[in-house]
């Protein structure tokens, strides 16, 4: 199983032809389950390089508006954290694209504890799944081992996340807890916010700040709407992440997406 | 009995529950929060303000009054005492807490305050302190509390603050909640969030119980100037759980007191219900790892209860922890009981409570039960009841509820 490396080639592959990775994150099941694989597939055709696939919960205290509707659509579709794997194991079977869970703790813990049930757990489902990478926003490094460690041992990547607010000290930590990419937040404030220009001077020093601790690739996002923002990012990122603004696409249908990726495909090079 | 353990190895901690579990954006601004918490609490100036503002301004002391009638009317020899959180200013303890948080958030140089509300009482408790000490102020309420709970929009109205209607989800206070969050991951650095129990990441469990101590430290010392001696019990409601907290904190350390949460059943445990001890089950949620009513894919339920304090699917995690080690006891009372329960405090002691409120009073049977088997039938025992708030603010649901059958008599 090769899965993690998936992840390095994606960014690799970008780097060799001068511009950003596209990241491109998607509720899963938004639309119900068949959308949302076809959504999946639509974004990989378009050009996305890696997906993240948001676990939809309950209480998304860190998304707004857009992702929230979406989750609130997904969970009435029947989503679960188990379902969202099982979806991205179906999408694996026809395409090679890398995945990454974008979730919260509540869900993605109550799955991992699952397998101590003698159920099918966390680990095993994302290995089953070809799952590449987990991003957990309300997970911090302290808390982080009950979930990193065994996905992890088990090949799948553990994404930091960092913020425009992050200290010196814990910058270090996220990046040593880090592996596959870490996670920039371009902004104060939740996703789908406006990303404005003063944040970018901020972003690009804290993206320099970054690199100084670890070597890994660093994505950024939260704001990035526009073929225009994903540009300016894409100068000072190794990827970016568009999320709120792929969630209304999606939503439109898969057409409306796909026109969406491309345009941000074109845009994020150097 | 194994002796209660110190404050937990890990800061933060009550056994397994608690912890820091938010995004990386807001975990500078906790940091920040805790270390301004630790710094205040060391110094004499800061603590000695919150004293001088509680006694001038909020009222304190509180009376702890001995409720004759409600003991004849329960049919028991148990002399039950009344701790009168209804009288602070605002109408509950809420305030205790509010004080404290603003003025540390003044002393951290933040500009803006920001609350989440359930019944209100929150909400103007935080209004109210935030116009005495003249900094703007946003409160979410969820918009099926803002229907319940008019008056007490009013007030917040009136104290100048800016209330805003959440509709998403539930628009209950889980929501609210949510909602004060993004505002505090979008302005980590000029606002300071006052989170009204102590629940939430650290600090705010530990911080709320501090800055809600005073209860149960004057409780002690009034019992004591009366008749004494500990009581035997005390009992109180429990949403989120601060006012517990507040009148448990020091009696955790007296063995021989025997606590009691009463908690919110809602339409009965097998129906709706915000009974988060009694059916709940280990989760992280806004910022904890604490007990929280969820299904089996780890999505949050929505909690119900007739009082709006209660309404809420989580529950404080030092609670957990008093649940778990057995130190507190937690009993569940519904709708219905508390409603009776305000009728009972009303009619024999003259004192209109909190629906919150009215679930501890009507947990009262219960523990008299519990109590009978566990000590010497010959002794006289002292019961303290924590009157968190006072029931101005439920006369809509109450009349809705109760008004039909007493315009019958």
């Amino acid at each position: 199983m090769t899965a993690p490396d998936r992840i390095r080639r994606a960014f690799d592959r970008a780097h060799a032809e001068q511009r950003a990775a596209l990241v491109v994150y998607l509720t899963g099941f938004d639309g119900g389950r068949e959308h949302s694989l076809a959504c999946l597939h639509a974004a990989a055709d378009a050009g996305a390089d890696i997906l993240e696939v948001g676990v939809p919960f309950s209480d998304p205290s860190a998304d707004g508006t857009s992702i929230q509707a979406a989750m609130v659509r997904a969970l009435a579709a029947g989503a679960t954290a188990a379902g969202v794997l099982e979806l991205v194991e179906d999408f694996h079977r026809d395409s090679d694209a890398p995945v990454v869970l974008f979730g919260y703790t509540n869900p993605l813990l109550r799955l991992a504890n699952a397998s101590a049930a003698s159920r099918l757990g966390l680990v095993e489902r994302a290995h089953a799944s070809g799952l590449d990478g987990v991003l957990v926003v309300d997970l911090p490094p302290e808390h982080a081992a009950v979930l990193r460690d065994p996905l992890v041992a088990a090949g799948v990547h553990w994404i930091g996340l960092s913020a425009p607010t992050t200290t010196a000290l814990r910058r270090r930590a996220i990046c040593e807890a880090a592996s596959g990419f870490v996670y920039a937040i371009t902004l104060r404030g939740v996703t789908g916010a406006v990303l404005g220009t003063a944040d970018s001077a901020e972003l690009a020093a804290g993206i320099a700040a970054l690199r100084e601790s670890t070597s890994l690739p660093i994505a950024a996002g939260f704001g990035v709407r526009t073929p225009h923002d994903a540009h300016r990012i894409a100068a000072h990122a190794d990827g970016v992440v568009v999320g709120s603004a792929l969630v209304e696409a999606a939503h439109e249908g898969t057409a409306a997406l796909s026109r969406a990726v491309a345009a941000l495909r074109a845009a994020v090079v150097r | 009995m194994i002796a209660q353990s110190k404050s937990s190895a890990v800061a933060g901690t009550f056994g397994r529950f608690g912890g820091r579990y938010v995004a990386e954006t807001l975990m500078p601004a906790v940091e920040e929060l805790a270390a301004a918490w630790r710094d205040a609490c060391n110094d004499p100036g800061f603590t000695a303000t919150i004293d001088t503002i509680l006694a001038q301004w909020v009222g304190r002391p509180s009376p702890l009054s001995p409720a004759l009638r409600l003991a004849a009317a329960l049919g028991t020899t148990a002399r039950l005492w009344l701790k009168r959180e209804d009288l602070n200013h605002t109408g509950s303890h809420k305030i205790n807490n509010c004080v404290g948080q603003v003025l540390l958030a003044k002393r951290m140089g933040k500009r803006r305050i920001i609350a989440e509300t359930g019944a209100g009482q929150h909400g103007v408790a935080t209004a109210t302190v935030c116009a005495y000490f003249g900094l703007p102020c946003v409160v979410y309420m969820g918009a099926v509390d803002i229907e319940r709970q008019q008056l007490n929009v009013l007030r917040m109205r009136l104290l100048g603050a800016e209330v805003v209607a959440v509709q998403s989800g539930s628009a209950t206070l889980k929501d609210a909640i949510n909602e004060a969050l993004r505002d505090w991951v979008a302005h980590p650095l000029d606002t300071h969030y006052v989170i009204g129990s102590v629940m939430g990441p650290d600090p705010y469990p530990t911080m709320v119980r501090e800055l809600q101590r005073v209860i149960g430290r004057e409780t002690k010392a009034q019992l004591h100037a009366q008749v004494g001696r500990l009581p035997d019990a005390v009992v109180a409601c429990v949403g989120g759980g601060s006012n517990a907290m507040g009148i448990f904190a020091d009696f955790i350390p007296e063995p021989e007191v025997a606590l009691f949460g009463v908690e919110a059943a809602g339409e009965g445990l097998d129906g709706r219900h915000a009974a988060t001890m009694s059916r709940g089950s280990e989760g992280v949620y806004h910022g904890m790892r604490s007990l929280v009513l969820q299904d089996e894919h780890g999505q949050l339920l929505e909690a119900h209860s007739i009082s709006a304090g209660l309404d809420y699917p989580g529950v404080g995690p030092e609670h957990a922890h008093l649940f778990e080690s057995g130190r507190a006891r937690y009993l569940a009372v519904d709708d219905q009981a508390a409603l009776r329960g305000v009728e009972l405090l009303a009619r024999t002691e003259g004192i209109i409570p909190a629906l919150e409120t009215a679930h501890a009073i009507a947990a009262l049977p219960e523990v008299l039960r519990l109590l009978a088997t566990s000590r010497d039938p010959a002794a006289v025992l002292d019961i303290v009841v924590n009157i968190s708030g006072r029931g101005d603010k439920d006369m809509h649901t109450i009349a809705a509820r109760l008004g039909a059958a007493q315009g019958d008599r």
